[in-house]
């Protein structure tokens, strides 16, 4: 099993397309860090102008921790699109070649392959979030420098004192981590159906834009179903930004994530053991 | 012999449609077992059943007497196979796909065996190169250089020649038949191109629209009697009402103007051919056909095939 995650992490990173998704999140940092450093000012600005009638703001506002918190808010909405990339392609891209045939006809288990091709799009997400975290957070760090961190939501004004803030961004990459294999198994899912990466690819992308639609669409038709939906909880990241931190409705998000996860998981692995490969 | 791999009653359909129709056969341990059947015959099917890609509907595999289903991974270590196309990581060098494909294996496959399988296929020297750049012939080699690699007893070898040139075709000949002779392998080797089958198979399978047709030794199905030998001579009416009225006319087949076609043992061919220049014919070839393609044909041809299905 060992070997046969070796050689799956062989393929992911000797393939040109897997650092597709590292230039796009470098890309979107550096242009909102750009656009930071030459109108961050009038930005926040803006940003600030209900309240600063009402409170007295000093200090290095525009810091690292503000910039990395727009930075996430921007990306984590594009992020799962860039996993569906690997891990759309984990099954379907080999079915497409003609490798998994090459490799159904070794002595290796389907459970074991799909097992595989899970902890591969896991490590290929994990080390993409560590990357969104050391261009958005520590570059910005770099770049902006310390400070307290204001959080504006619609109702309420937050401020984080800035030795409160570091262990908020580790969960809060922890919990889009959760967020994202959850897509990474869907994706996976996807691709045990297909016999080309571009069908699940697409299909991954078309259910989390219509499903995020769904989840932040404020109509009584859809509060029903919204719980329910993974992604109304792959947001649960932004709740280790409040204050105080909702654990119970986070923990609830996350609960939500891991039984999705598993049952995309188990699913796979029931339609792969049976199905015929002909391609 | 050994019987090193038996499929028994194999039956698959896609939707309507019976790819594989009850299905049987064996192969004895030494033999290259030829695998015929038309495009759409059900050999690639089969084959996917033969290594588990595919799931029977019907029937059973044994590998070495253990039936496939019980022991899949343990029985792999012990096939080599190419299904299909000798598709490869293109991405990848050569000997990249080769170590991976090693390691799959689950055998403790030191770089000196990969070193030696390249010398064998032939491609020594050119495994750094990423395969994305080898030519057809080149990815067949490796094809088989991947089969062969965890060295397995019995080699699968779906369509080995499809895309080779005539000095790939040949090249690829000669390696199955070192590789049966040479290295002892049990190769079973499906095509659609008889000629191929006739030149390296000891025994063989024939199929049509998934079923049986005929099996066993290429020496004891292809009669020596059934090779169709054709003369063309210069147009000469004499001629052929002197063979219609001659001993030679039992052997006479429906033939175009110019040629006379002949069902017979070839070495009869010396005595018509002089009796045919004693009558006067201006001889200009004589060209004895394959028996095998003409035993394939009959046998395949749809009216035989509704009475001699086994």
């Amino acid at each position: 099993m060992i070997q046969l995650l070796r050689i799956e992490l062989y393929k992911i990173f000797k393939r040109p397309r897997t650092y597709i998704s590292f230039a796009i999140v470098t890309a979107i940092s550096f242009i909102i860090q750009l656009a930071m450093i030459s109108d961050g000012k009038s930005f926040i600005a803006f940003a600030l102008q209900g309240v600063s009638e009402q409170f007295d703001i000093h200090g290095n506002v525009l810091n690292g921790y503000l910039i990395a918190y727009i930075i996430l808010q921007s990306l984590l909405m594009q992020i799962p699109l860039l996993v569906a990339l690997v891990a759309g392609d984990s099954l379907a891209g080999e079915a497409g070649m003609g490798t998994l045939r090459l490799l159904l006809s070794k002595p290796v288990s389907r459970m074991q392959l799909v097992l595989v091709k899970f902890m591969g799009s896991f490590i290929y997400t994990l080390l993409l979030i560590i990357w969104l975290a050391i261009i958005a957070l520590f570059l910005s760090l770099l770049l902006f420098g310390q400070g307290d961190m204001i959080n504006l939501k619609s109702d309420a004004f937050i401020l984080l004192l800035k030795d409160d803030i570091m262990w908020r961004y580790a969960a809060a990459f922890a919990f889009a981590m959760l967020a994202m294999t959850t897509i990474a198994s869907m994706s996976i899912l996807l691709s045990a159906f297909a016999d080309n990466s571009i069908g699940p690819i697409m299909t991954t992308m078309g259910i989390v834009v219509v499903l995020t639609i769904l989840s932040n669409l404020e109509l009584p038709l859809f509060s029903l179903v919204k719980p329910y939906l993974f992604t109304t909880h792959m947001i649960g990241w932004k709740g280790f930004f409040d204050d105080p931190v909702p654990y119970a409705a986070i923990g609830k998000s996350a609960f939500v994530l891991v039984a999705y996860t598993l049952i995309f998981l188990t699913a796979t692995i029931l339609y792969f053991n049976r199905k015929d490969i002909k391609s | 012999m050994e019987i090193i791999l038996e499929a028994v009653g194999l039956t698959k359909s896609f939707k309507k449609h019976k790819a594989v129709d009850d299905l049987s056969f064996a192969i004895k341990r030494g033999e290259v077992y030829g695998f015929l059947g038309q495009n759409g015959a059900g050999k690639s099917t089969t084959i996917r059943m033969l290594v588990g890609l595919i799931i029977p509907d019907k029937g059973k595999v044994f590998i070495n007497g253990t039936e496939f289903i019980n022991g899949r991974r343990h029985l792999l270590k012990n096939i080599g196979a190419i299904i299909e196309r000798p598709d490869m990581y293109g991405y990848l060098s050569g000997w990249d796909n080769l170590k991976m494909m090693a390691a799959l294996s689950n055998k403790n496959i030191k770089q000196q065996r990969i070193h030696e399988v390249l010398e064998i296929v032939g491609l020594k020297g050119r495994e750094k190169d990423r395969v994305s750049a080898y030519s057809q012939g080149m990815k067949q080699r490796m094809g088989i250089a991947i089969a062969m690699i965890h060295n397995p007893d019995l080699l699968i070898l779906d369509e080995p020649t499809n895309g080779l040139d005539p000095q790939g075709i040949s090249d690829m000949r000669a390696l199955i038949l070192s590789l049966s002779r040479d290295h002892g392998k049990t190769i079973l080797i499906s095509s659609h191109l008889l000629y191929e089958i006739e030149q390296v198979a000891t025994s063989m399978l024939i199929i049509h629209k998934g079923k049986k047709l005929s099996d066993g030794r290429v020496s004891d199905l292809l009669h020596p009697d059934d090779t169709l030998t054709e003369v063309a001579i210069a147009p000469n009416e004499a001629i052929k009402a002197s063979l219609a009225a001659s001993a030679w006319s039992a052997y006479l087949q429906p033939a175009n103007d110019n040629a006379l076609l002949f069902k017979m043992n070839p070495s009869l061919i010396p005595s018509l051919n002089k009796w045919l220049v004693a009558q006067g014919a201006e001889v200009r070839s004589i060209a004895s056909k394959h028996s095998f393609e003409s035993y394939f044909l009959n046998i395949t041809n749809d009216t035989a095939v509704k009475n001699r299905t086994l």
